[in-house]
């Protein structure tokens, strides 16, 4: 029972960044239709952005938490959701209009280009990094088994909640959240209406590019380590968690995000650690075979 | 009036090239600006602004030149367009003496004098992989499927050869057709329940299942050696003659059969002459099947699914054929690789390997036989000779995919257009 909590507890702070960079697969693919491939490459900019921002402020002798990690935090926003507008702006935009396939190949483009990019510039070798936040409540403690939840956790749960409340807030409530969902359900009709939609294209590029940089920076205080190579496996099981909640569907995203993160550590936990990436893998799959739509997603009718 | 409108249109350049050039700095000032860097007990930093700056410098003057250029593209637009046109025009005559002067080098290359062991090496690989680009065109380039996963059947190809070989003991020539079969019958499998996805679906699923089949290999010790790999592969023979300076007790080796000198080159020629056989049987069954009517279907289907359901193709089945196949090649190709490597392990399995393949493909030009053979030989033997650029190799793949896909969307070589079309 004991057991069980505590892997509760790891797969739900696990949940959260997956549901973070879930939430950009799903906006992206709600309001053009597309699988951003590069999507995990942007978490992984994030996550190198955080790490250089970290070592540049420690450098600076700034070692307050609070006000390391808000600075982080807003400068890896900042920086990575330009990433995202850029790629947009380079790789996709021109695509518009092209055939249906051509997207989605310059986006697997963009992929492989961006994680060159970043080992050229960084180097290949895994960035590990001190732990900056450690400790935690001792929840359960039976003698031979603690159920420990780290602040750590705490943090990365907080500050989740915290981003996507922000987040839901614009995009439900705002003007630029009505003409996102707008262009999402219609884009000629928007546009008809005087929406701008290469516009609205792009701030739901920098949103969903923010979200993933959140991600990377959590991603990064949770493991300690990051490479040019994360964003590939990482971004795939996002993905899987946005096809599983219903692609296009913000809860839906998050719920597939925490789902898939549960699935991962309890498999690790009761079945065999090697072939966790497989189950992630395999419930892609059934997902899309069985129901296509996910668990919160609308049907989506095939138009001639 | 005129003067004053060109001046407006340089501010309006120069304010363009600037916001680029602003850009550049944000998105380079922390990633070039700063490096990482292993210091004893943690890890520190260095600054090189140097970069910075060089790259905003080239942004702002790329931008102005790009913006410049495309101007005046705009303005003689008819011109560039008509150079173009007459490039694709030339085709015919052209197409059939490339092909010529192809196949003649590609007969002759081990004779030629240049020849040497490091050459064939090299035209062995390019060939491995243009045996690949062909068997993935079938599924790219005339179903219009993107398969993601293609190195998957190539490992199992691999696998089945290598595993037949350690556990019974049979030979190169026993096992390919096995290799062809078990590559296809997983082509199948996976096929089946998800080829009724949508395209872009597609893809992701046989990324999946590529990752999922490296995972496994990795992972089952017991049976394919884990990340040991296997090794003590058998090498292919000709006509059950071996190729080994002393031949095993009672058989005759390939030189004492034919009472010439040993040397080492022998082997490495009869496997370039081996892989060049193999990618010409590919090439002419795919060039077969695409006049038969599975292969006009595989193209209709690429162009319209709704019309080929309406008119009474079956989808699934079509899709399934050209996944199998071009799986089929992908093993056909592995056991070949894994015959001359004389050693696998998953790490030759990546999604590198696939996204490689399908470069290959896409900046051929998608269905394009032809273009294959040019992609391989510009990005695989090139990278080859190159090698202090190896490192640079992937970069500019993955660039020159997008740059592809954006201007010349059917790709920069040669593009295959459906054999038959009802209208012009």
């Amino acid at each position: 029972m004991e057991y069980f909590i505590q892997q509760l507890i790891n797969g739900l702070t696990l949940g959260a960044i997956y549901g973070l960079i879930a939430i950009g697969y799903s906006m992206v693919y709600g309001i053009i239709g597309m699988i951003n491939f590069a999507h995990g490459e942007i978490f992984m900019i994030g996550a190198f952005i955080s790490l250089i921002v970290v070592l540049l402020l420690n450098s600076f002798g700034l070692s307050w938490l609070p006000a390391v990690l808000i600075i982080v935090l807003v400068m890896a926003m900042v920086f990575t959701s330009l990433y995202g507008l850029a790629i947009e702006r380079i790789a996709y935009r021109p695509l518009r209009k092209s055939f249906r396939l051509a997207p989605l190949i310059s986006a697997i483009g963009m992929s492989i280009f961006l994680q060159n990019y970043m080992q050229l510039l960084q180097g290949a070798r895994v960035k590990p990094l001190q732990p900056m936040i450690t400790g935690g409540f001792t929840l359960i403690d039976d003698g031979d088994y603690t159920v420990v939840l780290s602040f750590l956790q705490i943090i990365i749960i907080i500050t989740t909640t915290i981003i996507v409340i922000l987040f839901s807030f614009i995009i439900y409530k705002t003007q630029l959240g009505r003409e996102q969902r707008a262009c999402a359900q219609d884009r000629v009709m928007a546009e008809l209406v005087g929406i701008n939609v290469d516009t609205t294209i792009s701030v739901t590029f920098i949103i969903g590019a923010a979200l993933a940089s959140v991600a990377g920076f959590l991603y990064l205080l949770y493991y300690g380590v990051v490479d040019f190579f994360i964003g590939f496996l990482v971004g795939i099981k996002a993905f899987t968690a946005a096809v599983l909640g219903g692609i296009g569907s913000l809860p839906g995203a998050l719920l597939g995000g925490l789902l898939i993160g549960l699935i991962e550590v309890f498999w690790s936990a009761y079945f065999s650690i090697e072939y966790k990436d497989v189950a992630a893998f395999s419930i892609l799959v059934l997902v899309l075979i069985f129901r296509p739509t996910g668990l919160l997603g609308r049907p989506e009718i095939e138009k001639v | 009036m005129i003067q004053r409108q060109k001046q407006n249109n340089f501010n309006k350049e120069l304010k363009d090239a600037l916001l680029t050039a602003l850009i550049t700095f944000a998105l380079t000032v922390l990633l070039f600006g700063v490096r990482t860097v292993q210091q004893p007990g943690k890890l520190g930093i260095e600054t090189r602004w140097s970069w910075v700056i060089l790259s905003v410098i080239a942004a702002f003057f790329g931008r102005l030149f790009f913006v410049f250029c495309t101007g005046l593209i705009n303005n003689k637009g008819s011109y560039f367009q008509g150079v173009a046109d007459n490039i694709t025009k030339i085709g015919g005559t052209v197409k059939i003496l490339t092909t010529v002067i192809l196949v003649l080098t590609a007969i002759l290359l081990p004779l030629l004098p240049f020849s040497d062991r490091y050459v064939i090496d090299i035209a062995t690989l390019v060939l491995t992989y243009i045996m690949l680009g062909w068997g993935l065109n079938i599924v790219v380039g005339l179903a219009g499927l993107l398969d993601l996963g293609y190195v998957a059947f190539y490992a199992v190809g691999s696998y089945s050869f290598a595993l037949l070989a350690h556990y019974h003991d049979l030979s190169f020539w026993v096992c390919l057709p096995f290799a062809g079969l078990f590559a296809a019958m997983f082509g199948v499998i996976l096929g089946f329940p998800v080829l009724r996805l949508r395209g872009d679906y597609l893809a992701i699923v046989t990324l999946g299942f590529g990752e999922i089949i490296r995972v496994i290999l990795l992972n089952w010790y017991q049976f394919t050696g884990g990340p040991d790999g296997i090794s003590g592969i058998p090498r292919p023979a000709f006509f059950g003659l071996e190729f080994k300076r002393i031949p095993p007790e009672g058989t005759a080796s390939f030189h004492t059969f034919f009472s010439i000198e040993y040397s080492s080159l022998h082997r490495i020629i009869f496997l370039y002459y081996l892989i060049l056989l193999m990618a010409f049987i590919t090439n002419l069954f795919v060039i077969r099947l695409r006049k038969l009517p599975i292969g006009r279907a595989w193209e209709a289907l690429r162009e319209d699914e709704t019309a080929c359901r309406s008119i009474g193709i079956n989808p699934t089945n079509t899709k399934l054929t050209a996944f199998a196949l071009g799986a089929m090649f992908a093993g056909f190709a592995g056991s070949f690789f894994a015959s001359r490597q004389g050693f696998i392990s998953p790490e030759s399995f990546t999604f590198t390997e696939s996204a490689i393949i399908l470069a290959i493909v896409v900046l051929g030009g998608m269905g394009s036989q032809i273009g294959v053979v040019i992609a391989s030989i510009v990005l695989i033997g090139a990278t080859e000779f190159f090698r202090e650029l190896e490192e640079f190799r992937m970069l500019v793949f993955g660039a020159l995919m997008v740059a592809i896909m954006i201007w010349k969307p059917k790709g920069l070589i040669s593009h295959r257009a459906p054999t038959v079309r009802l209208h012009t």
